[in-house]
């Protein structure tokens, strides 16, 4: 198997690597993978982590080095976390921010941080919505409550 | 005068003696601020006024225990031990954290009858977040690479955090008179560990000379804190006397041993959270 082959192998198994917090989300979907190098059966996988403090980060780690172990052709697998570039949540891919809709989470609008933005429901699009806490399940999450369907959501705050 | 070079690796700051001592001396004061400050936070799991409360101010303190945890790692990669070793198994006169970060939060303890005080809590973590702003952004132009990058990506994080505080320091003053003579109160007693935040230490002429940061923090945070009192109509700050013990020079109050001992017990039962 040729080098290139086994590069696509992997990111297709990087692809089904799910964020531990919100399911089915994959790394590739968050925009984390920033670099993936194939030497041999030699795979280092360059994570952006989400947030510095992310407890899940660990958990993610594991798991691609299991996913990747899997994998025909692998020998060995390092999984190394980045400081630069930032990630931001302009990051997530349109396929992500699809995702995040089907489970009920809003998309970021935007990236940067700031008191005030306004997600569209994931459940009916609306922007009549309104924030009720800035911090949700997770810190990367707030909570909304739409005023047009008369749903709670939470959305991604954009960072 | 020519800009010193930036340092870009762990390596190259160990080659220079000074740099390294300024470097270790500012990262351990900024990730004890945020360990013992978050542990404090901590303690008011399940206490705090309500629900929504309670899932955001447990979010902050999460995300301060991470900071905590990535600078250590850039201590661990300076040669200064494991990064857990770091956070929980010191002596407690090897923390640097400044005394405002360890004052209780009211008597009591979280698990024998707390009778915690929510205006000083919210007072004492909105002045340290609008403290960690400003070392924030002054370590984003420090000389030494690894810190500039990750005080950038904090800062971003860290935006919410003080948005939270401030939000609970628009609700609770200007409203009662009940609840502005308490967060004057709280206020009063804030400002006067205040100064502890903004000192280096014995160190600080040489994190200055050396760029580990570029400038000193006292005067924005004396003025940012001015600020603060207009907009909240709470008392300008006066005097800046340094506290009698600051922390900052390993010389702590009475509160912190037994914090750090029950921290440390905690994490013998649960090595990093077994997540
Ligand atoms: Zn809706």
């Amino acid at each position: 198997m040729s080098e290139a082959d086994l590069q696509s192998r992997v990111m297709a198994a990087l692809d089904e690597v799910m964020d531990p917090e919100i399911r089915g989300l994959s790394l590739v979907d968050l925009g984390m993978v920033e670099r993936v190098e194939v030497d041999g059966g030699q795979v280092r996988v360059q994570l952006i982590p989400t947030y510095v403090g992310c407890p899940a980060l660990g958990l993610m780690k594991a798991d691609v080095e299991r996913r990747l172990a899997a994998v025909p052709g692998v020998e060995s697998v390092t999984v190394e976390f980045l400081r630069k570039p930032l990630w931001t949540t302009d990051r997530i891919t349109p396929r992500g921010r699809e995702r995040l809709k089907a489970v009920g989470i809003a998309p970021p609008a935007g990236s940067g941080p700031t008191e005030h933005w306004t997600p569209e429901c994931p459940y009916c699009g609306s922007t009549q919505v309104h924030r009720e806490n800035v911090f949700g399940p997770t810190s990367c999450r707030s909570i909304f409550y739409c005023d047009a369907c008369r749903n709670p959501f939470e959305a991604i705050k954009p960072v | 005068m020519t800009a010193l070079p930036r340092v870009t690796t762990a390596d190259q700051a160990r080659a220079d003696a000074g740099f390294h001592r300024a470097l270790v001396e500012l990262l351990y004061q900024a990730a004890d601020d945020d360990l013992i400050l978050a542990q404090r936070g901590a303690e008011w799991l399940g206490l705090v006024p309500h629900i929504e409360e309670d899932v955001a101010f447990s979010s902050i303190t999460q995300d301060m225990t991470g900071h905590a945890l990535a600078l250590y790692q850039l201590l661990e990669e300076l040669g200064e031990g494991q990064a857990d070793h770091l956070a929980y198994f010191r002596e407690p006169s090897a923390y640097r954290c400044a005394v405002l970060a360890e004052r209780p939060n009211g008597e009591g303890t979280y698990l024998d009858s707390p009778r915690f005080d929510w205006a000083y809590t919210v007072v004492r973590q909105y002045v340290y977040q609008r403290f960690k702003r400003l070392r924030l952004e002054a370590m984003v132009k420090s000389r030494y690479q690894p810190l500039a990058d990750l005080a950038e990506k904090m800062l971003r994080e860290q935006f919410y955090h003080l948005y939270h505080w401030e939000v609970w320091m628009k609700q609770l003053t200007g409203r009662t008179e009940e609840a502005q003579r308490r967060m004057t109160e709280a206020w009063t007693r804030v400002l006067a560990d205040a100064p502890s935040l903004s000192s280096l230490g014995p160190g600080e002429q040489e994190i200055l000379s050396s760029g580990v940061l570029p400038w000193s923090l006292e005067k924005p945070f004396r003025q940012a804190l001015e600020e603060s009192a207009r907009s909240y109509g709470l008392p300008a700050p006066n005097a800046w006397t340094m506290p009698e013990v600051n922390g900052r020079d390993g010389r702590h109050s009475p509160a912190l041993p037994p914090m750090l001992e029950h921290m440390a017990e905690v994490y013998r039962i649960a090595p990093a959270g077994a997540w």
